[in-house]
């Protein structure tokens, strides 16, 4: 009887200790999940329904991917108390360089992908080494970036479009992967996800760390699965899913896994929250912060390849304040720009939120100086409600 | 004597736990009343009460000032009322004058231009009556620590202030520092000034006050007038144990020379012609707890810094660890080598305070929870509970994030960092700066099974008697210049402060 009492208690604790800390984390994607219900519900109205048809939810997903994916490198570098302003110019650039090589220089698209991404490491390890070991404010370096970036885009392109792309290079941003081949994707890497946790757990129990119940567990896999099988079935119904949609779906699973589950993660978080303690604890915060940008280089790398694959061309204006659309991603999905704070997936939603507004406003013919005031709009009140919130507590 | 300020039934919720249950507290006019506690008692909360930082409505209970009921919403409501309260971490703006900072939110202006005449007149005087003898144009940041204090009070002065609350004022004080501040507290008690002082050092608390009033878990125990009780009355109503015993000796064995030192040359950061460390060159032994003892400014730190690689200006000369010279770059490579180091400043330079308690613990030695860079949880949250259970870290749990702990569970929660691996040599800068009794007990007890492990401690601090208490020798440091290498034989405080301030050097 005592004995099953103590176990009940302990239990208990633990629930709550799990409680208090989802608590901050749940609210916070309870206001998104919030605010893209409403969103759906308005501008499916306001479309008569055609807003909420598989084939816009499908282009919904597309047209996510690039901010998501600029977001998820963008969030590393807000997280580390930085910021990057040439995120924009970078994708134009390196959009631009990925269409020369394939239109002009007529490379392999094998080769296009590798020489654009190595651009990418480039002139993200450009920035980081400035930032980091020259000690120059991010805001400068990037914003110099920012301009240099495009500068050297137009003396490339000599200011003209590069078109057309080759029938290869389209397939990065234009092809959907087969109704098969994603479920079955789908269902083999739920099946991982689910033997990694339960390996987990056998960890736990080893070092007698108190594991959720099973019965929890296996509500919480049932929940994941049924929620990712039901969009792959969703974007089925249409075309399939979008390859955007796998590369941006694969970045933020790494990049959560990165940002929860490595060293370099929880030192990119601890610099954020306090630099020189950091520092006197042995962190080489020169080195975080160089392979911080650096890796956001690359993923520009991998945005540029699908814009000029969307596009069919590089163009000496892709890409402009892309950079804005990123920060406003972070932001509204729970970055702090002091640093410290942040999450991969909250980045992608919040991707997702500009993607959707984007989205329906042009369907429902909204003039673009509109689209403008609309997105400034949320995202000051994104921020408003996110400092508010932070003042009760 | 009509109270001036009445506190009545103080009862304060943060979510489920109760920071004060039922706290009274009185304050007659022209008096000083000390608030002793240990930390997380509830001390700084009830004065956050006091001053309207929560607002009526978010605490039980009543406060009257003068008779009548407060019902502050804001700090400005009881500023108004003349209640100032300077906290433990300052708020000037290091940048400003102190005319400015003086009259920061409040300028003395025609019609939005600024009258520097009339407030340079009027800083003139409240410098005079704070005794502070610079000019009022003089930059805060150019000020020590002690003068920014008198500042702050200067600044309070401004607002007319009829109460003082003093939030450990003498922390980071001097000793001589400290003796001009409370000089100054009883002026002002003479010219009519009531203040509430909290304060760690039970001896200035004895010294000034009118009345004590203990608090413990949030629950008052008993205020009483200064004369009726002894120092050892106040710990035990404090700890609500007897402490028979402030510093816990134990016996251990000292080894052979681990690390030498120096001659090591340092000079300041912002004003690279001056030194702040003069050829100092010491020896540690294996196990051996060496206290180094000097003023605020006396170069005691920079040397730290300088060992542990992490000092910012210009520096030379060498540290030999088991006979093997080593690089003083970077702390990452102090750590590697052996050598880890607890910062002076918990706040600036220890906690990362938006991280959980667990996360602060391992931040320094993450590479031994991890296989390629990949976290094993498990591992890591083992080592946690087993962390905070040696060091007796009081939270909720690892999840918590660290700036909701009081400080001296700051302090075990850094210390528990650097002792994740197991260091030859610690550095332990002021290590219990700012916490209360209890906690400094316990730091001192873990000190002395370190040194049974073998591991060798280099505690700096400012007092004294945690200097003799715990020391097995002791580095005097003035100036730079190491005065003095003194084995803790029959020394006393006076020798110390003798050699510090002596000509020459003794050996």
């Amino acid at each position: 009887m005592s004995e099953q009492q103590a176990t009940s208690k302990s239990a208990d604790g633990a629930n709550q200790d799990l409680l208090e800390k989802l608590k901050p984390m749940n609210l916070q994607v309870l206001v998104m999940l919030f605010a893209i219900i409403i969103i759906m519900v308005f501008f499916y109205f306001m479309t008569d329904g055609s807003y909420l048809t598989t084939r816009n939810v499908s282009n919904l997903f597309r047209q996510t991917a690039i901010t998501g994916i600029l977001a998820i490198g963008m969030v590393f570098v807000i997280i580390s108390g930085e910021i990057d302003l040439s995120v924009g110019s970078m994708m134009g650039l390196l959009g631009g360089v990925a269409a020369i090589l394939d239109v002009w220089v007529g490379l392999p698209l094998s080769l296009t992908i590798v020489f654009t991404l190595a651009a990418g490491l480039i002139l993200g390890f450009w920035n980081g080494w400035w930032v980091a070991y020259r000690k120059v404010p991010s805001f400068i370096v990037t914003l110099a970036g920012m301009l240099a970036f495009r500068g050297i885009l137009i003396g490339l392109t000599d200011g003209t479009t590069v078109a057309p792309t080759s029938n290869a290079m389209s397939i990065i941003g234009q092809s959907y992967l087969p109704d098969m081949f994603s479920m079955v994707l789908a269902v083999g890497v739920l099946a991982a996800y689910m033997i990694w946790q339960q390996r987990v757990r056998g960890q736990n129990t080893q070092y007698g760390i108190q594991n959720e119940a099973q019965g929890m567990a296996f509500t919480k896999y049932a929940v994941i699965a049924v929620f990712s099988l039901g969009i792959v079935l969703l974007l089925n119904d249409y075309r399939g899913v979008p390859t955007p949609v796998l590369i941006l779906t694969a970045l933020m699973l790494i990049g959560t896994f990165v940002a929860t589950k490595t060293t370099f993660g929880r030192r990119v978080y601890a610099i954020g929250g306090n630099v020189e303690a950091s520092r006197l604890s042995g962190i080489d915060v020169e080195k975080t912060k160089l392979r911080v940008y650096t890796m956001h280089g690359l993923l520009v790398g991998v945005a540029a390849l699908i814009l000029s694959s969307r596009l069919g061309a590089g163009s000496p204006s892709a890409g402009n304040m892309a950079e804005l659309d990123a920060i406003a991603a972070c932001v509204i999905g729970g970055a702090s720009l002091a640093g410290g704070v942040g999450t991969v997936v909250g980045a992608v939603i919040g991707a997702f939120i500009m993607a959707s507004l984007d989205n329906g406003m042009s369907m429902m013919n909204v003039p673009t100086f509109w689209q403008y005031v609309v997105k400034g709009g949320i995202l000051l009140l994104a921020v408003w409600m996110d400092s508010a919130t932070k003042r009760r507590a | 004597m009509a109270n001036l300020i009445e506190m009545r039934g103080i009862v304060k919720r943060f979510g489920p736990v109760k920071a004060l249950d039922g706290v009274d507290l009185r304050l007659e006019p022209g008096k000083i009343l000390s608030l002793c506690g240990e930390n997380g008692s509830g001390k700084s909360t009830l004065m956050k009460v006091l001053c309207g930082i929560y607002p009526h409505g978010d605490y039980e209970g009543q406060i009257l000032f003068e008779g009548e009921e407060v019902k502050a919403r804001t700090i400005k409501d009881t500023e108004k009322l003349g209640i100032a309260i300077i906290h433990q971490e300052l708020t000037l703006i290091k940048e400003l004058s102190i005319l400015e900072n003086i009259f920061l939110g409040a300028e003395i202006s025609t019609k939005g231009l600024m009258d520097f005449p009339a407030m340079h007149k009027r800083t003139a005087e409240l410098l005079k009556r704070v005794k502070l003898d610079v000019s009022p144009q003089t930059k805060v940041g150019d000020l020590g620590v002690g003068q920014q204090q008198l500042v702050e009070i200067a600044k309070a002065l401004s607002k007319k202030a009829r109460v003082l609350v003093l939030d450990e004022p003498s922390a980071p004080l001097t000793e001589s520092e400290t003796a001009i501040l409370l000089d100054l507290v009883q002026e002002l008690r003479a010219s009519g000034v009531s203040c509430i002082y909290i304060s760690h050092k039970l001896g200035e608390v004895k010294h000034i006050s009118d009345d004590i009033c203990v608090i413990r878990d949030g629950v008052h125990i008993a205020t009483k007038p200064a004369s009726t009780m002894t120092t050892d009355d106040i710990i035990t109503m404090m700890v609500g144990r007897e402490m028979k015993q402030l510093f816990p000796r134990e016996d251990h064995d000292i080894g052979e020379v681990i690390l030498k030192v120096g001659p090591i040359n340092a000079w300041d950061i912002s004003n690279p012609r001056m030194k702040k460390v003069v050829n100092a060159s010491f020896e540690l032994r294996k196990g051996e707890i060496l206290g180094v003892s000097g003023l605020v400014g006396s170069g005691r730190t920079e040397l730290m810094e300088c060992i542990y690689g992490c000092y910012r200006g210009n520096h030379e000369g060498g540290v030999e660890l088991n006979g093997r010279p080593l690089k003083l770059a970077s702390a990452r490579e102090a750590l590697v080598q052996g050598i880890a180091m607890v910062p002076e400043d918990r706040k600036r330079n220890g906690i990362v305070p938006i991280m959980s308690v667990g996360q602060n613990i391992t931040l320094a030695y993450l590479n031994e929870f991890a296989n390629y860079g990949m976290l094993s949880m498990a591992k890591e949250t083992n080592a946690i509970k087993q962390s905070i259970a040696s060091l007796r870290v009081k939270t909720p749990g690892p999840e918590l994030a660290i700036r909701n702990l009081s400080g001296g569970n700051q302090q075990k929660a850094i210390l528990a960092r650097f002792l994740l691996s197991t260091p030859d040599v610690l550095i332990l800068d002021e290590p219990t700066r700012g916490i209360d009794v209890g906690a400094k007990y316990e730091i001192y007890r873990l000190m002395f099974q370190l040194v049974k492990k073998g591991i060798s401690i280099i505690m700096v601090s400012s007092e004294l008697p945690e200097v003799l208490g715990i020391s097995d020798r002791v580095l005097v440091m003035h100036e730079g210049v190491i005065k003095g290498d003194l084995p803790n034989e029959n020394l006393t405080q006076e020798i110390i402060m003798d050699c510090a301030l002596s000509e020459g050097t003794a050996q």
